[in-house]
C-alpha cells in the first residue's frame, strides 16, 4: 500500500466553522470574474442546508432535507445504491427523502446542472462520460471531505470513517491537499488469464521477462494471441501496463514524477526501458487486427481461448460474466519484473481505489450528501456493494466472510504478495489531453510499429505543454 | 389596403424572426462570447480573455490535421456521391433507351429507386455499427471474410485506411437521397428536348453530357453544398466507426470531434466554442464560394 494517507492531526484541526468559511471561498474562486453567465444559473452563494451535530449525527445533517444522488449506471449497475446504500440511508434520516436517480452518460445529464449551480448533492462521476474531475475541484464545485474522514464510521464501533479505510484510498482523492472525492472500489490490475487454460497446458504465471516471452512463444506456437489489448477504445489498459512495468524498473518516484508533470519524467531510463519492452510484445506477440477492436470484443475472444493474457483490472471478471464459458476460472497475474535491477519485486502491484464519487459544495444538501458517502463506507454497506458487483471497496475487511469469485480470490492473493509494493497514477484523471494523447502514443508503439523513444518524446512534449494544476 | 401593408407584413414576420433570434442568432452569439472565454462549462464563472483561445487553435497540431481532413473530403465526397447519383438517376430515368419516342428507365428502376434510398432513412449510428461489422479487421468482417475467399490476408481498413473507410460509409449514405433528387429534374424536364436529341441521333452518352447535365446544373451545385456541408461534419461516423474516436492517433479526426473532445471531455468550452467558430467560418466561405464560383447563365427550358 502506498502510505500517504492525510495525517489524522490535520484532520482534527477542523470545526464547522473552518469547514463554512472552505465552503465559502470554494465558493469564490479566482479574482476577476466577469459577472454574466453563461448557463442561465445565478452566482447566489447557495446556502446548504445543516442540521444539530450529535454523536448520533456527527456531520451535522438535516434531518428532514431530502438527498439527491445520481449513479452512473455502467459495469457495476445501480442494484448496489437502491438496495443497500439508500435505504441505509432511508432508516436513519425516515424524514430525508433520497432522490435517486442513473445515467449512463454523466457528463450529458449533469454539466449544464454545475453550470447553473444547481447540482445534485453526491455524484457517482464515472464511465466512459465522466466530467472532468480536476475541472471540477478547480472550478469549485466539488465539497471538501474532511469532516466526513474524521467523523466515526457508522457501524465500526470506536474508529473513524478514515481509519477503516485501505491506506491510499484518500490520497487517490487528494487534489491539492485536500481530499474531494471518494474512491470507492478498489481494483487491482495485472495481466488476466484463463486459470482453465494454463492448466489444460501446465503452464504457470510468469514472474522474469525471459519466462514471460518464453510463455508468449508457447502460446504462439499453440495459434493462440499471446498478449492484447483492445485499440479501439482501451488503450488506457496498456499504458498502465506500460507504467507499472516502468515502476518496477524505477520505482514508483517514477510515476509520482509523471503526476506532477516534472521535466523529462517521461523521457526517464525507466519509462523509456519499459516502452521498449512492451513495444517488443506488441511487435511480436501482439494481433495487428486488434487495433480495430473495442475492449469487449477482445474480452470475448479471450473466453473463447484465442487470447493468453489480457490487461484489465478486476472488474473485469464481472464484466465478462455472461460470456464467460463454466470452467473459464479468471485468473490475475502482476506484471513481471523487467530486469534483474528492478526496484520493485516481481509480485509489485498497480492497485488503486477506484470509481469516483463526490459531493457538490454548491448542492442544496452538502452535508447529506457526505453523510450518504458514511452510509456507503459503513461496513453493511461496503459488503453490500461487494455481494452485488463483485468488486472489492476501499473499506478494510469488509469482504470478510464473503464467497469470493475465483479472479477477485485470486486479486486478493496478488495483493497480499505484493505487500507494500504497491502504486497507482493520477495524471490520466488530473489531465484529460493527457490521457488522450497516451491512448495514441500507446496505440503507435504496440501495433503500428512505433518505438520507445517516439514514445517516450512525444508523452514528455505533451506534458511540457500542459499547465500544471496539482501535485503530490 | 395600402396603409395597412406594414402591420400586416410585421404581424406574419414577428413570430418566426422571434423564435429564429431565439433559437438560432443567441446561440450563435453565445458561442462567440464563449469562445473569448475560458468558461470550463462547470460552473458558472469565467474570465475573459481576448483572442487566446484563436491563438491556441492556430498553434494546435490536430486542428490543422483535422482540417486537412476535411479538404479531403470536401473534394471526395461532392464528387464521389455527385458523379454516382448522376450515373445512377440517368439509369433508372433513361437508361431503357427510347420507347415510342420517350426515355425509360432500366427494367425494374422503381424498385432500385427505393434501394438506393434506404440507407437514407438509416440513423448514422446504425449505419455506423453496421460498417463497424462490415469493416471488421479479421475474418468476422463482411469484406475481409469475402476477401479471404480469394486467399487474400485481412485487410485492416479502419487501421490504415480510416479516412478512406469513412468516405465510403458516407457516399454509400447519400447518394441515395442525391439519386433521388436528380431522378426528380431530370424528370422534369421536358420530353420534347429529348425527342429532339433523339431524333437528331444523339446516342445516350452524348443524351446525357449534353443535354441532361446542363440542364440540371442548378441542381448539381446545391448538391454540391449539401455534401459539402456534410464533409465538414461527418461527426457521429467518425465518433462510432473509427479506431479511438478520430484516431488511430488522429488519422481520421474531423473539427466536430476535437470540438467535442476539447468540450465535453477535457471541459474547456471557451477552447471548444472558438473551434466551433472557426468551423462555421469555414463552412460559410465554402457555401458562398460554391455557390458565387459556379456561377454562370443557367440554361433554362
Amino acid at each position: 500500500m502506498s502510505n500517504h494517507t492525510d495525517s489524522p492531526s490535520a484532520l482534527s484541526r477542523r470545526s464547522v466553522l473552518r469547514r463554512t468559511a472552505a465552503v465559502g471561498l470554494l465558493a469564490t474562486p479566482a479574482a476577476g470574474l466577469l459577472s454574466a453567465c453563461v448557463g442561465g444559473g445565478t452566482d447566489e452563494p447557495n446556502t446548504s442546508a445543516t442540521g444539530q451535530v450529535s454523536a448520533e449525527n456527527p456531520l451535522g445533517v438535516s434531518v428532514d432535507t431530502p438527498v439527491e444522488v445520481v449513479i452512473f449506471d455502467g459495469g457495476l449497475g445501480t442494484k448496489y445504491a437502491t438496495d443497500v446504500h439508500v435505504p441505509s440511508y432511508q432508516k436513519k434520516f425516515p424524514n430525508s427523502k433520497v432522490t435517486f436517480s442513473s445515467t449512463q452518460e454523466v457528463s450529458t445529464a449533469l454539466q449544464p446542472r454545475f453550470a447553473s449551480n444547481t447540482p445534485p448533492d453526491m455524484v457517482n462521476n464515472a464511465g466512459s462520460k465522466l466530467m472532468d474531475q480536476g475541472k471540477l475541484v478547480e472550478a469549485g464545485q466539488v465539497a471538501d471531505l474532511s469532516d466526513l474522514f474524521a467523523a466515526p464510521s457508522l457501524d465500526i464501533a470506536g474508529k473513524t470513517v478514515a481509519d477503516t479505510l485501505i491506506p491510499g484510498t484518500i490520497e487517490q482523492g487528494t487534489f491539492n491537499g485536500k481530499p474531494y472525492v471518494l474512491n470507492y472500489a478498489y481494483t487491482v490490475f495485472g495481466l488476466w488469464y484463463s486459470g482453465k487454460l494454463f492448466k489444460d497446458n501446465g503452464w504457470t504465471a510468469p514472474t522474469t521477462w525471459a519466462d514471460f516471452t518464453a510463455l508468449l512463444e508457447k502460446m504462439k506456437a499453440k495459434g493462440i494471441t499471446p498478449y492484447s489489448y483492445a485499440g479501439a477504445n482501451a488503450a488506457y489498459y496498456q499504458y498502465l501496463v506500460i507504467l507499472t512495468t516502468a515502476a518496477k524498473i524505477g520505482g514508483p518516484d517514477v510515476l509520482k514524477a509523471i503526476d506532477n508533470l516534472e521535466k523529462g519524467a517521461w523521457t526517464n531510463d525507466a519509462v523509456k526501458q519499459a516502452a521498449t519492452l512492451w513495444g517488443e510484445i506488441g511487435a511480436k506477440y501482439g494481433n495487428k487486427a486488434h487495433l480495430g477492436l473495442k475492449h469487449t470484443e477482445v474480452q470475448l475472444q479471450q473466453n473463447q481461448y484465442k487470447v493468453g493474457f489480457y490487461p484489465s483490472g478486476s472488474w473485469l471478471e464481472n464484466e465478462q460474466s455472461k460470456d464467460t464459458p463454466a470452467g473459464f476460472d479468471y485468473q490475475v497475474a502482476a506484471i513481471p519484473g523487467a530486469t534483474a535491477s528492478d526496484k520493485l519485486p516481481a509480485t509489485g502491484l498497480y492497485a488503486a481505489a477506484g470509481e469516483m464519487y463526490f459531493v457538490a459544495s454548491k448542492g442544496k444538501n452538502v452535508q447529506g450528501g457526505k453523510e450518504y458517502l458514511r452510509h456507503m463506507l459503513s461496513k453493511a454497506g461496503a459488503k453490500g456493494f461487494t455481494e452485488l458487483t463483485k468488486s472489492l471497496t476501499v473499506v478494510t475487511g469488509a469482504a470478510e466472510g464473503l464467497t469470493l469469485s475465483p479472479g477477485l480470490t485470486s486479486a486478493n492473493a496478488a495483493l497480499t504478495a505484493a505487500g507494500a509494493a504497491n502504486f497507482s497514477f493520477r495524471w490520466d484523471a488530473w489531465y484529460k489531453n493527457l490521457d488522450d494523447e497516451c491512448r495514441s502514443a500507446t496505440n503507435k508503439l504496440m501495433f503500428q510499429g512505433g518505438t520507445a523513444d517516439e514514445f517516450c518524446t512525444r508523452m514528455q512534449a505533451a506534458a511540457d505543454k500542459t499547465e500544471k494544476k496539482f501535485s503530490r | 389596403m395600402r396603409q395597412g401593408k406594414y402591420p400586416f407584413v410585421i404581424g406574419f414576420l414577428i413570430a418566426p424572426l422571434a423564435l429564429y433570434g431565439m433559437f438560432v442568432l443567441r446561440p450563435i452569439a453565445a458561442a462567440v462570447q464563449v469562445s473569448m472565454t475560458n468558461w470550463s462549462g462547470l460552473s458558472p464563472d469565467f474570465d475573459f480573455v481576448g483572442l487566446e483561445n484563436f491563438q491556441k487553435l492556430l498553434d494546435d497540431d490536430k486542428v490543422w490535421l483535422a482540417a486537412k481532413h476535411h479538404v479531403f473530403l470536401l473534394v471526395t465526397l461532392p464528387v464521389i456521391t455527385i458523379a454516382l447519383a448522376l450515373f445512377f438517376a440517368f439509369l433508372l430515368n433513361m437508361g431503357g433507351g427510347t420507347r415510342g419516342g420517350t426515355m425509360t428507365g432500366v427494367w425494374g428502376s422503381k424498385f432500385y429507386r427505393v434501394v438506393f434510398f434506404l440507407p437514407q432513412v438509416l440513423a448514422v449510428v446504425i449505419v455506423g455499427v453496421i460498417f463497424g461489422r462490415v469493416y471488421a479487421p479479421d475474418d468476422s468482417g463482411i469484406l475481409n471474410r469475402l476477401l479471404a475467399l480469394f486467399g487474400v490476408d485481412a485487410v485492416q481498413f479502419l487501421p490504415e485506411f480510416g479516412l478512406w473507410s469513412i468516405l465510403g460509409v458516407l457516399v454509400w449514405q447519400a447518394v441515395g437521397f442525391y439519386v433521388v433528387l436528380f431522378a426528380a429534374g431530370m424528370s422534369s424536364i421536358p420530353a420534347e428536348i429529348y425527342e429532339a436529341a433523339v431524333m437528331d441521333g444523339a446516342s445516350r452518352v452524348t443524351i446525357f453530357f449534353r443535354v441532361t447535365i446542363p440542364l440540371l446544373m442548378e441542381t448539381i451545385k446545391v448538391a454540391w453544398v449539401y455534401l459539402g456541408i456534410l464533409a465538414m461534419d461527418a461527426f457521429a461516423l467518425v465518433m462510432v466507426l473509427s479506431i479511438d474516436e478520430g484516431g488511430p492517433d488522429s488519422a481520421t479526426t474531423v473539427l466536430p470531434v476535437q470540438i467535442y473532445k476539447s468540450g465535453i471531455r477535457e471541459s474547456d468550452y471557451g477552447y471548444a466554442s472558438a473551434l466551433g467558430v472557426a468551423l462555421a467560418v469555414f463552412t460559410i466561405i465554402f457555401a458562398v464560394l460554391s455557390l458565387r464560383g459556379g456561377k454562370r447563365n443557367a440554361v433554362e427550358h
